[in-house]
Protein backbone atom coordinates (compact mmCIF):
# COMPACT_ATOMS: atom_id res chain seq x y z
CA UNK A 1 0.00 0.00 0.00
CA UNK A 2 2.50 2.67 -1.00
CA UNK A 3 1.01 3.91 -4.25
CA UNK A 4 -1.56 6.63 -4.64
CA UNK A 5 -2.98 8.65 -7.49
CA UNK A 6 -4.82 11.89 -8.10
CA UNK A 7 -8.07 10.82 -9.71
CA UNK A 8 -9.96 14.08 -9.97
CA UNK A 9 -9.28 17.83 -10.06
CA UNK A 10 -11.54 20.86 -10.11
CA UNK A 11 -11.04 24.58 -9.82
CA UNK A 12 -12.87 27.86 -10.11
CA UNK A 13 -11.77 30.55 -12.50
CA UNK A 14 -9.26 32.78 -10.73
CA UNK A 15 -10.64 36.32 -10.47
CA UNK A 16 -9.78 39.64 -8.86
CA UNK A 17 -13.07 39.84 -7.03
CA UNK A 18 -15.69 37.10 -6.87
CA UNK A 19 -18.17 39.42 -5.25
CA UNK A 20 -21.06 37.07 -6.00
CA UNK A 21 -19.41 34.07 -4.36
CA UNK A 22 -18.80 33.07 -0.74
CA UNK A 23 -16.03 30.68 0.32
CA UNK A 24 -18.65 27.92 0.31
CA UNK A 25 -19.83 28.83 -3.21
CA UNK A 26 -16.26 28.53 -4.49
CA UNK A 27 -15.72 25.21 -2.68
CA UNK A 28 -19.03 23.86 -4.00
CA UNK A 29 -17.96 24.60 -7.56
CA UNK A 30 -14.43 23.17 -7.21
CA UNK A 31 -15.54 20.06 -5.29
CA UNK A 32 -18.33 19.21 -7.74
CA UNK A 33 -16.00 19.70 -10.69
CA UNK A 34 -13.44 17.37 -9.07
CA UNK A 35 -16.11 14.73 -8.35
CA UNK A 36 -17.39 14.93 -11.94
CA UNK A 37 -13.82 14.77 -13.25
CA UNK A 38 -13.21 11.60 -11.23
CA UNK A 39 -16.60 10.06 -12.06
CA UNK A 40 -17.45 9.87 -8.36
CA UNK A 41 -20.17 11.10 -6.06
CA UNK A 42 -19.72 12.56 -2.58
CA UNK A 43 -20.48 9.18 -1.01
CA UNK A 44 -17.29 7.80 -2.58
CA UNK A 45 -15.18 10.24 -0.54
CA UNK A 46 -13.85 8.63 2.64
CA UNK A 47 -12.41 11.73 4.33
CA UNK A 48 -11.74 15.42 3.69
CA UNK A 49 -8.89 17.88 4.20
CA UNK A 50 -9.69 21.57 3.80
CA UNK A 51 -6.87 24.10 3.54
CA UNK A 52 -7.39 27.69 4.63
CA UNK A 53 -6.03 30.47 6.80
CA UNK A 54 -7.99 32.18 9.55
CA UNK A 55 -6.43 35.61 8.94
CA UNK A 56 -7.18 35.54 5.23
CA UNK A 57 -10.73 34.32 5.88
CA UNK A 58 -11.46 36.84 8.65
CA UNK A 59 -12.72 34.21 11.07
CA UNK A 60 -11.40 31.51 13.37
CA UNK A 61 -11.74 27.83 12.46
CA UNK A 62 -11.98 28.99 8.84
CA UNK A 63 -12.27 25.42 7.55
CA UNK A 64 -15.83 25.28 8.90
CA UNK A 65 -16.94 27.86 6.31
CA UNK A 66 -16.43 25.32 3.52
CA UNK A 67 -17.26 22.08 5.37
CA UNK A 68 -20.86 21.73 4.18
CA UNK A 69 -19.91 22.55 0.59
CA UNK A 70 -17.15 19.92 0.76
CA UNK A 71 -19.49 17.19 1.94
CA UNK A 72 -17.84 16.63 5.30
CA UNK A 73 -20.92 15.72 7.33
CA UNK A 74 -20.34 12.52 9.35
CA UNK A 75 -16.86 12.22 7.86
CA UNK A 76 -13.42 12.65 9.33
CA UNK A 77 -12.40 16.17 8.31
CA UNK A 78 -9.25 17.99 9.22
CA UNK A 79 -7.86 21.39 8.27
CA UNK A 80 -4.38 22.42 7.23
CA UNK A 81 -3.33 26.04 7.60
CA UNK A 82 -0.96 26.92 4.79
CA UNK A 83 -0.58 26.30 1.10
CA UNK A 84 -2.79 23.71 -0.59
CA UNK A 85 0.20 21.48 -1.42
CA UNK A 86 0.68 20.98 2.33
CA UNK A 87 -3.00 20.08 2.68
CA UNK A 88 -2.55 17.61 -0.17
CA UNK A 89 0.51 16.14 1.58
CA UNK A 90 -1.63 15.46 4.66
CA UNK A 91 -4.37 14.05 2.44
CA UNK A 92 -1.87 11.71 0.81
CA UNK A 93 -0.58 10.58 4.22
CA UNK A 94 -4.12 9.77 5.32
CA UNK A 95 -4.75 7.85 2.11
CA UNK A 96 -1.54 5.85 2.51
CA UNK A 97 -2.29 5.14 6.19
CA UNK A 98 -4.74 2.50 5.04
CA UNK A 99 -7.61 4.06 6.98
CA UNK A 100 -9.09 5.86 3.97
CA UNK A 101 -9.27 4.79 0.34
CA UNK A 102 -10.04 8.27 -0.99
CA UNK A 103 -9.35 11.79 0.29
CA UNK A 104 -10.86 15.04 -0.96
CA UNK A 105 -8.51 18.03 -0.53
CA UNK A 106 -9.72 21.61 -0.95
CA UNK A 107 -7.96 24.96 -0.69
CA UNK A 108 -9.53 28.40 -0.92
CA UNK A 109 -9.09 32.11 -0.23
CA UNK A 110 -10.47 35.47 -1.28
CA UNK A 111 -7.73 38.07 -1.28
CA UNK A 112 -10.32 40.63 -2.39
CA UNK A 113 -12.03 40.65 0.99
CA UNK A 114 -9.11 41.87 3.10
CA UNK A 115 -6.04 44.11 2.94
CA UNK A 116 -3.16 41.85 1.97
CA UNK A 117 -0.36 44.01 3.39
CA UNK A 118 -1.99 43.88 6.85
CA UNK A 119 -2.54 40.12 6.63
CA UNK A 120 0.99 39.32 5.53
CA UNK A 121 2.52 41.85 7.93
CA UNK A 122 0.94 39.72 10.69
CA UNK A 123 3.18 36.81 9.68
CA UNK A 124 6.22 38.72 11.01
CA UNK A 125 7.37 38.05 14.57
CA UNK A 126 5.32 40.36 16.84
CA UNK A 127 8.15 40.94 19.32
CA UNK A 128 11.07 41.76 17.04
CA UNK A 129 9.87 42.52 13.50
CA UNK A 130 6.21 43.27 12.94
CA UNK A 131 6.14 46.96 13.92
CA UNK A 132 8.41 47.91 11.02
CA UNK A 133 5.43 47.39 8.72
CA UNK A 134 6.95 45.02 6.19
CA UNK A 135 4.73 42.61 4.28
CA UNK A 136 4.94 39.80 1.72
CA UNK A 137 5.85 42.20 -1.10
CA UNK A 138 8.56 44.19 0.70
CA UNK A 139 10.19 41.02 2.07
CA UNK A 140 10.15 39.45 -1.40
CA UNK A 141 11.72 42.64 -2.75
CA UNK A 142 14.53 42.30 -0.22
CA UNK A 143 15.00 38.70 -1.36
CA UNK A 144 15.02 39.82 -5.01
CA UNK A 145 17.79 42.35 -4.35
CA UNK A 146 19.87 39.70 -2.56
CA UNK A 147 19.36 37.26 -5.47
CA UNK A 148 20.12 39.84 -8.19
CA UNK A 149 23.22 40.98 -6.32
CA UNK A 150 24.61 37.47 -5.92
CA UNK A 151 23.75 36.02 -9.34
CA UNK A 152 23.99 39.19 -11.50
CA UNK A 153 20.52 38.42 -12.85
CA UNK A 154 18.99 41.65 -14.19
CA UNK A 155 15.65 43.45 -13.88
CA UNK A 156 15.15 42.87 -17.64
CA UNK A 157 15.55 39.12 -17.15
CA UNK A 158 13.06 39.17 -14.28
CA UNK A 159 10.64 41.07 -16.50
CA UNK A 160 10.87 38.34 -19.10
CA UNK A 161 9.29 35.91 -16.60
CA UNK A 162 6.28 38.22 -16.41
CA UNK A 163 6.10 38.49 -20.22
CA UNK A 164 6.20 34.68 -20.57
CA UNK A 165 3.69 33.83 -17.83
CA UNK A 166 1.11 36.51 -18.64
CA UNK A 167 1.47 35.43 -22.28
CA UNK A 168 0.82 31.79 -21.38
CA UNK A 169 -2.27 32.92 -19.48
CA UNK A 170 -3.77 34.11 -22.79
CA UNK A 171 -4.30 30.40 -23.49
CA UNK A 172 -5.80 29.57 -20.06
CA UNK A 173 -9.50 30.41 -19.59
CA UNK A 174 -9.12 30.08 -15.78
CA UNK A 175 -6.37 32.73 -15.50
CA UNK A 176 -7.10 36.15 -14.03
CA UNK A 177 -4.51 38.21 -15.92
CA UNK A 178 -3.91 37.11 -19.49
CA UNK A 179 -1.75 39.84 -21.02
CA UNK A 180 0.42 40.40 -24.04
CA UNK A 181 3.36 42.31 -22.57
CA UNK A 182 6.83 43.47 -23.47
CA UNK A 183 9.84 43.70 -21.15
CA UNK A 184 9.44 47.49 -21.31
CA UNK A 185 5.82 47.26 -20.15
CA UNK A 186 7.03 45.45 -17.03
CA UNK A 187 9.93 47.83 -16.38
CA UNK A 188 7.68 50.86 -16.87
CA UNK A 189 4.97 49.60 -14.53
CA UNK A 190 4.81 51.23 -11.09
CA UNK A 191 7.74 50.49 -8.77
CA UNK A 192 6.16 48.91 -5.70
CA UNK A 193 9.30 48.04 -3.71
CA UNK A 194 12.70 48.05 -5.43
CA UNK A 195 13.41 46.03 -7.54
CA UNK A 196 9.81 44.78 -7.89
CA UNK A 197 7.58 46.59 -10.36
CA UNK A 198 3.84 46.04 -10.28
CA UNK A 199 4.13 43.50 -13.12
CA UNK A 200 6.86 41.60 -11.22
CA UNK A 201 4.25 40.85 -8.54
CA UNK A 202 1.36 38.40 -8.58
CA UNK A 203 -2.09 39.96 -8.18
CA UNK A 204 -4.59 39.77 -5.33
CA UNK A 205 -7.00 36.97 -6.29
CA UNK A 206 -9.99 34.87 -5.33
CA UNK A 207 -10.27 31.18 -6.07
CA UNK A 208 -10.62 27.60 -4.92
CA UNK A 209 -9.20 24.27 -6.03
CA UNK A 210 -10.08 20.68 -5.11
CA UNK A 211 -8.33 17.39 -5.83
CA UNK A 212 -9.18 13.79 -5.02
CA UNK A 213 -6.44 11.38 -3.94
CA UNK A 214 -7.02 7.60 -3.98
CA UNK A 215 -4.99 4.58 -2.96
CA UNK A 216 -3.98 2.01 -5.57
CA UNK A 217 -7.03 -0.17 -5.05
CA UNK A 218 -9.53 2.67 -5.40
CA UNK A 219 -7.64 4.66 -8.07
CA UNK A 220 -8.99 2.66 -11.00
CA UNK A 221 -12.47 1.96 -9.65
CA UNK A 222 -14.05 5.11 -11.08
CA UNK A 223 -14.37 6.59 -14.55
CA UNK A 224 -11.52 9.12 -14.11
CA UNK A 225 -8.01 8.89 -15.46
CA UNK A 226 -5.54 8.44 -12.56
CA UNK A 227 -2.28 10.39 -12.43
CA UNK A 228 0.24 8.71 -10.15
CA UNK A 229 2.07 10.38 -7.29
CA UNK A 230 5.70 9.43 -7.89
CA UNK A 231 7.46 11.51 -5.27
CA UNK A 232 6.60 14.18 -2.71
CA UNK A 233 8.48 15.98 0.02
CA UNK A 234 8.37 19.15 2.02
CA UNK A 235 11.01 21.02 3.92
CA UNK A 236 11.21 24.23 5.95
CA UNK A 237 13.91 26.83 6.51
CA UNK A 238 14.42 29.16 9.51
CA UNK A 239 11.59 31.55 10.27
CA UNK A 240 13.59 34.77 10.76
CA UNK A 241 14.62 36.40 7.47
CA UNK A 242 17.95 37.42 9.00
CA UNK A 243 18.83 33.79 9.81
CA UNK A 244 18.66 32.82 6.12
CA UNK A 245 20.66 33.62 3.02
CA UNK A 246 17.66 35.08 1.20
CA UNK A 247 19.39 34.76 -2.17
CA UNK A 248 19.16 30.96 -1.93
CA UNK A 249 16.46 28.39 -1.17
CA UNK A 250 18.17 25.41 0.49
CA UNK A 251 14.89 24.07 1.91
CA UNK A 252 13.51 23.81 -1.64
CA UNK A 253 16.65 21.98 -2.81
CA UNK A 254 16.28 19.56 0.07
CA UNK A 255 12.58 18.93 -0.63
CA UNK A 256 13.33 18.44 -4.34
CA UNK A 257 16.18 16.03 -3.66
CA UNK A 258 13.93 13.81 -1.56
CA UNK A 259 11.04 13.97 -4.04
CA UNK A 260 13.35 13.08 -6.96
CA UNK A 261 14.84 10.21 -4.99
CA UNK A 262 11.37 8.82 -4.26
CA UNK A 263 10.43 9.16 -7.93
CA UNK A 264 13.67 7.55 -9.11
CA UNK A 265 14.76 10.70 -10.94
CA UNK A 266 18.50 11.20 -11.29
CA UNK A 267 18.59 14.00 -13.87
CA UNK A 268 15.57 16.22 -13.18
CA UNK A 269 16.27 18.76 -15.96
CA UNK A 270 16.21 15.95 -18.53
CA UNK A 271 13.51 13.71 -17.07
CA UNK A 272 10.85 16.23 -16.00
CA UNK A 273 8.54 17.28 -18.83
CA UNK A 274 7.25 20.50 -17.25
CA UNK A 275 7.15 22.41 -13.98
CA UNK A 276 4.37 24.44 -12.37
CA UNK A 277 6.29 26.53 -9.82
CA UNK A 278 5.25 29.12 -7.24
CA UNK A 279 6.05 32.34 -9.12
CA UNK A 280 4.53 34.80 -6.64
CA UNK A 281 7.20 37.25 -7.90
CA UNK A 282 9.23 37.11 -11.11
CA UNK A 283 12.61 36.56 -9.44
CA UNK A 284 11.14 33.65 -7.47
CA UNK A 285 10.42 31.64 -10.62
CA UNK A 286 14.13 31.88 -11.49
CA UNK A 287 15.26 31.14 -7.92
CA UNK A 288 12.95 28.15 -7.59
CA UNK A 289 14.03 26.70 -10.97
CA UNK A 290 17.64 26.81 -9.77
CA UNK A 291 16.94 25.45 -6.28
CA UNK A 292 14.90 22.63 -7.86
CA UNK A 293 18.05 21.63 -9.76
CA UNK A 294 16.36 22.34 -13.13
CA UNK A 295 19.07 24.90 -13.96
CA UNK A 296 22.53 25.64 -12.59
CA UNK A 297 22.93 28.24 -9.84
CA UNK A 298 22.46 31.69 -11.42
CA UNK A 299 21.74 30.12 -14.83
CA UNK A 300 17.92 30.21 -14.99
CA UNK A 301 17.74 33.70 -16.53
CA UNK A 302 20.01 32.64 -19.41
CA UNK A 303 17.85 29.58 -20.09
CA UNK A 304 14.77 31.80 -19.96
CA UNK A 305 16.28 34.12 -22.58
CA UNK A 306 16.99 31.09 -24.79
CA UNK A 307 13.31 30.21 -24.65
CA UNK A 308 13.77 26.95 -22.73
CA UNK A 309 10.83 27.67 -20.40
CA UNK A 310 8.15 28.52 -22.97
CA UNK A 311 5.31 26.09 -23.74
CA UNK A 312 7.28 24.82 -26.75
CA UNK A 313 10.63 25.00 -24.93
CA UNK A 314 12.79 22.15 -23.64
CA UNK A 315 11.38 22.53 -20.10
CA UNK A 316 8.12 24.49 -20.02
CA UNK A 317 7.66 26.36 -16.72
CA UNK A 318 4.20 27.58 -15.72
CA UNK A 319 2.46 26.89 -19.03
CA UNK A 320 -0.79 27.80 -17.21
CA UNK A 321 0.44 31.34 -16.59
CA UNK A 322 1.44 30.67 -12.99
CA UNK A 323 0.74 32.81 -9.95
CA UNK A 324 1.69 35.97 -11.82
CA UNK A 325 -1.53 35.44 -13.76
CA UNK A 326 -3.63 34.63 -10.67
CA UNK A 327 -2.67 34.10 -7.04
CA UNK A 328 -5.41 32.95 -4.71
CA UNK A 329 -3.30 32.43 -1.59
CA UNK A 330 -3.62 28.88 -0.13
CA UNK A 331 -5.27 27.57 -3.34
CA UNK A 332 -2.28 28.58 -5.50
CA UNK A 333 -0.14 25.51 -4.75
CA UNK A 334 -3.05 23.09 -5.15
CA UNK A 335 -3.74 24.72 -8.53
CA UNK A 336 -0.12 23.90 -9.49
CA UNK A 337 -0.88 20.22 -8.74
CA UNK A 338 -4.17 20.36 -10.68
CA UNK A 339 -2.38 21.97 -13.66
CA UNK A 340 0.28 19.25 -13.61
CA UNK A 341 -2.48 16.60 -13.56
CA UNK A 342 -4.22 18.21 -16.56
CA UNK A 343 -0.94 18.31 -18.49
CA UNK A 344 -0.17 14.64 -17.79
CA UNK A 345 -3.66 13.58 -18.89
CA UNK A 346 -3.34 15.67 -22.04
CA UNK A 347 -6.33 17.90 -21.30
CA UNK A 348 -4.66 21.25 -20.71
CA UNK A 349 -6.29 22.64 -23.84
CA UNK A 350 -4.45 25.41 -25.69
CA UNK A 351 -1.48 25.38 -23.29
CA UNK A 352 -0.95 21.62 -23.51
CA UNK A 353 2.74 20.65 -23.53
CA UNK A 354 3.68 17.85 -25.92
CA UNK A 355 4.60 14.39 -24.64
CA UNK A 356 4.27 14.92 -20.88
CA UNK A 357 5.28 11.92 -18.77
CA UNK A 358 6.54 13.48 -15.54
CA UNK A 359 5.46 16.87 -14.16
CA UNK A 360 6.61 18.84 -11.14
CA UNK A 361 4.34 21.00 -8.94
CA UNK A 362 5.59 23.25 -6.16
CA UNK A 363 3.86 24.96 -3.26
CA UNK A 364 5.25 27.56 -0.87
CA UNK A 365 4.33 28.70 2.60
CA UNK A 366 5.83 31.55 4.62
CA UNK A 367 7.71 34.74 3.81
CA UNK A 368 10.30 34.57 1.01
CA UNK A 369 9.64 30.85 0.55
CA UNK A 370 10.31 29.61 4.06
CA UNK A 371 8.78 26.17 3.36
CA UNK A 372 8.43 24.31 0.11
CA UNK A 373 6.41 21.27 -0.94
CA UNK A 374 7.46 19.45 -4.11
CA UNK A 375 5.28 16.96 -6.00
CA UNK A 376 6.36 14.72 -8.86
CA UNK A 377 3.41 13.32 -10.80
CA UNK A 378 3.53 10.77 -13.60
CA UNK A 379 1.51 9.05 -16.26
CA UNK A 380 2.79 5.59 -15.37
CA UNK A 381 2.28 3.71 -12.14
CA UNK B 1 -25.35 27.95 -9.50
CA UNK B 2 -29.08 27.66 -9.80
CA UNK B 3 -30.99 30.29 -11.76
CA UNK B 4 -33.10 31.34 -8.78
CA UNK B 5 -30.11 33.28 -7.37
CA UNK B 6 -29.06 34.88 -10.62
CA UNK B 7 -30.52 38.34 -10.26
CA UNK B 8 -29.86 38.79 -6.56
CA UNK B 9 -27.92 41.94 -5.73
CA UNK B 10 -24.64 40.92 -4.05
CA UNK B 11 -24.66 42.27 -0.48
CA UNK B 12 -21.30 42.93 1.18
CA UNK B 13 -20.86 43.04 4.94
CA UNK B 14 -18.19 45.47 6.10
CA UNK B 15 -16.39 44.60 9.31
CA UNK B 16 -13.10 45.08 11.06
CA UNK B 17 -11.24 42.48 13.06
CA UNK B 18 -9.72 44.37 15.96
CA UNK B 19 -8.87 42.10 18.85
CA UNK B 20 -6.60 43.53 21.56
CA UNK B 21 -3.67 41.25 22.22
CA UNK B 22 -0.46 41.47 24.23
CA UNK B 23 2.48 39.18 23.75
CA UNK B 24 4.74 38.18 26.63
CA UNK B 25 8.11 38.90 25.07
CA UNK B 26 9.82 36.01 26.84
CA UNK B 27 12.84 36.23 29.12
CA UNK B 28 15.34 36.29 26.22
CA UNK B 29 13.75 39.23 24.36
CA UNK B 30 13.06 40.99 27.68
CA UNK B 31 16.76 40.95 28.57
CA UNK B 32 17.59 42.19 25.03
CA UNK B 33 15.14 45.09 25.26
CA UNK B 34 16.23 46.05 28.82
CA UNK B 35 19.89 46.30 27.71
CA UNK B 36 18.84 48.27 24.65
CA UNK B 37 16.69 50.66 26.66
CA UNK B 38 18.94 51.18 29.69
CA UNK B 39 22.47 50.86 28.26
CA UNK B 40 22.13 51.29 24.48
CA UNK B 41 23.80 47.91 24.18
CA UNK B 42 22.88 45.36 21.49
CA UNK B 43 23.07 41.88 22.95
CA UNK B 44 23.00 38.51 21.22
CA UNK B 45 22.89 34.94 22.42
CA UNK B 46 25.61 32.49 21.46
CA UNK B 47 25.43 28.75 20.86
CA UNK B 48 28.46 27.03 22.34
CA UNK B 49 28.05 24.10 19.94
CA UNK B 50 28.15 25.93 16.57
CA UNK B 51 29.61 29.21 17.94
CA UNK B 52 26.94 31.26 16.15
CA UNK B 53 25.79 34.50 17.76
CA UNK B 54 22.12 35.27 17.19
CA UNK B 55 20.92 38.87 16.98
CA UNK B 56 18.10 39.43 17.76
CA UNK B 57 18.71 36.88 20.48
CA UNK B 58 17.08 33.46 20.53
CA UNK B 59 16.78 31.23 23.58
CA UNK B 60 17.67 28.11 21.62
CA UNK B 61 19.90 27.54 18.61
CA UNK B 62 17.74 26.85 15.53
CA UNK B 63 20.67 25.02 13.90
CA UNK B 64 21.81 22.77 16.77
CA UNK B 65 18.52 22.39 18.70
CA UNK B 66 20.34 23.21 21.95
CA UNK B 67 19.91 26.06 24.46
CA UNK B 68 22.01 29.16 23.73
CA UNK B 69 23.99 29.46 26.94
CA UNK B 70 25.91 32.72 26.61
CA UNK B 71 25.08 36.41 26.21
CA UNK B 72 27.42 38.46 24.07
CA UNK B 73 27.42 42.15 23.19
CA UNK B 74 27.74 42.93 19.49
CA UNK B 75 28.72 46.17 17.76
CA UNK B 76 26.14 48.83 16.93
CA UNK B 77 27.45 48.92 13.37
CA UNK B 78 27.51 46.33 10.65
CA UNK B 79 26.99 45.48 6.99
CA UNK B 80 23.83 45.84 4.91
CA UNK B 81 23.06 42.31 3.65
CA UNK B 82 20.02 43.30 1.58
CA UNK B 83 17.44 46.07 1.35
CA UNK B 84 14.35 47.31 -0.40
CA UNK B 85 12.85 50.75 -0.91
CA UNK B 86 9.09 50.60 -0.48
CA UNK B 87 7.56 53.12 -2.88
CA UNK B 88 3.83 52.45 -2.86
CA UNK B 89 1.84 53.14 0.26
CA UNK B 90 0.58 50.05 2.08
CA UNK B 91 -1.71 49.88 5.07
CA UNK B 92 0.98 48.16 7.16
CA UNK B 93 3.55 50.97 6.81
CA UNK B 94 4.40 53.00 9.94
CA UNK B 95 5.04 56.20 7.93
CA UNK B 96 4.78 57.61 4.43
CA UNK B 97 6.93 55.98 1.73
CA UNK B 98 9.58 55.87 0.50
CA UNK B 99 10.85 53.70 3.35
CA UNK B 100 14.15 51.84 3.13
CA UNK B 101 14.17 48.49 4.90
CA UNK B 102 17.41 46.62 5.48
CA UNK B 103 18.83 43.41 6.87
CA UNK B 104 21.90 44.37 8.88
CA UNK B 105 24.55 41.93 10.08
CA UNK B 106 26.13 43.62 13.07
CA UNK B 107 29.83 43.08 13.76
CA UNK B 108 30.08 40.08 16.07
CA UNK B 109 26.73 38.60 14.98
CA UNK B 110 26.14 35.69 12.61
CA UNK B 111 22.55 36.61 11.74
CA UNK B 112 21.01 39.83 10.47
CA UNK B 113 18.50 42.18 12.12
CA UNK B 114 15.65 43.76 10.23
CA UNK B 115 15.33 47.54 10.54
CA UNK B 116 14.73 50.84 8.80
CA UNK B 117 17.62 52.61 7.04
CA UNK B 118 17.60 56.41 6.94
CA UNK B 119 19.74 59.53 6.44
CA UNK B 120 20.47 58.64 2.80
CA UNK B 121 18.71 58.89 -0.52
CA UNK B 122 17.02 55.70 -1.75
CA UNK B 123 19.29 55.67 -4.83
CA UNK B 124 22.43 55.65 -2.65
CA UNK B 125 21.63 52.49 -0.69
CA UNK B 126 23.88 49.55 -1.67
CA UNK B 127 24.28 45.96 -0.52
CA UNK B 128 27.55 45.70 1.42
CA UNK B 129 27.53 49.27 2.78
CA UNK B 130 28.39 49.91 6.44
CA UNK B 131 25.58 51.18 8.61
CA UNK B 132 25.30 52.19 12.24
CA UNK B 133 22.48 52.24 14.79
CA UNK B 134 21.04 55.60 15.76
CA UNK B 135 19.62 55.11 19.22
CA UNK B 136 16.40 56.87 20.11
CA UNK B 137 16.47 59.50 22.85
CA UNK B 138 13.14 58.16 24.16
CA UNK B 139 13.73 54.45 24.69
CA UNK B 140 10.86 52.23 25.79
CA UNK B 141 12.16 48.71 25.36
CA UNK B 142 11.15 48.01 21.74
CA UNK B 143 12.98 47.62 18.43
CA UNK B 144 12.41 51.36 17.92
CA UNK B 145 14.88 52.07 20.75
CA UNK B 146 17.10 51.98 17.69
CA UNK B 147 15.40 54.73 15.71
CA UNK B 148 16.98 53.51 12.47
CA UNK B 149 20.34 52.59 10.95
CA UNK B 150 22.32 55.21 9.02
CA UNK B 151 25.42 55.08 6.82
CA UNK B 152 28.79 55.10 8.57
CA UNK B 153 30.64 58.21 7.39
Amino acid sequence: MDRAAIIGVGMTKIEANKVRETFADMAWEAVNKALADAGMNIGDIDNVITTSNDFWDGRTISCMAVGDASGVKYKNVSCVEGDGTFGAFYGLSRTLSGSYGTTLVTAHSKGSESVSSLITNASFDPIYDRAFGMDMVSSAAMQANAYLHRTKTTAEQMALVSVKNHGNALLNPYAQLPMKLTVDDVLQSEMIADPLHKLDCSPVSDGCCAIIIANEERATRYAGNPVWIKGVSFCSDSFFLGDRDLSRAPSLSEAAKKAYQMAGISNPAMEISLAEVYDAFTHQELMWIEALGLAGDGEAAKELEKGSYTIKGSLPVNPSGGLLSGHPVIAAGLIRIAEAVKQIRGNAGDYQVDGVRLALAQGVNGLCGQSHCVWILGKDK
Amino acid sequence: MSDIFQNVEPMVHESRISVPYHWWAGDTASRFFIDLRDSQKIMGTRCSKCSKTYVPPRKTCPTCFTPNDEWREVASQGTLISYTVVRRHQASLPKKPPIIYGLIQLEGADTAVLHIIDELKPEDVKIGMKVQAKFSSQRKGTMFDIEYFRPVH
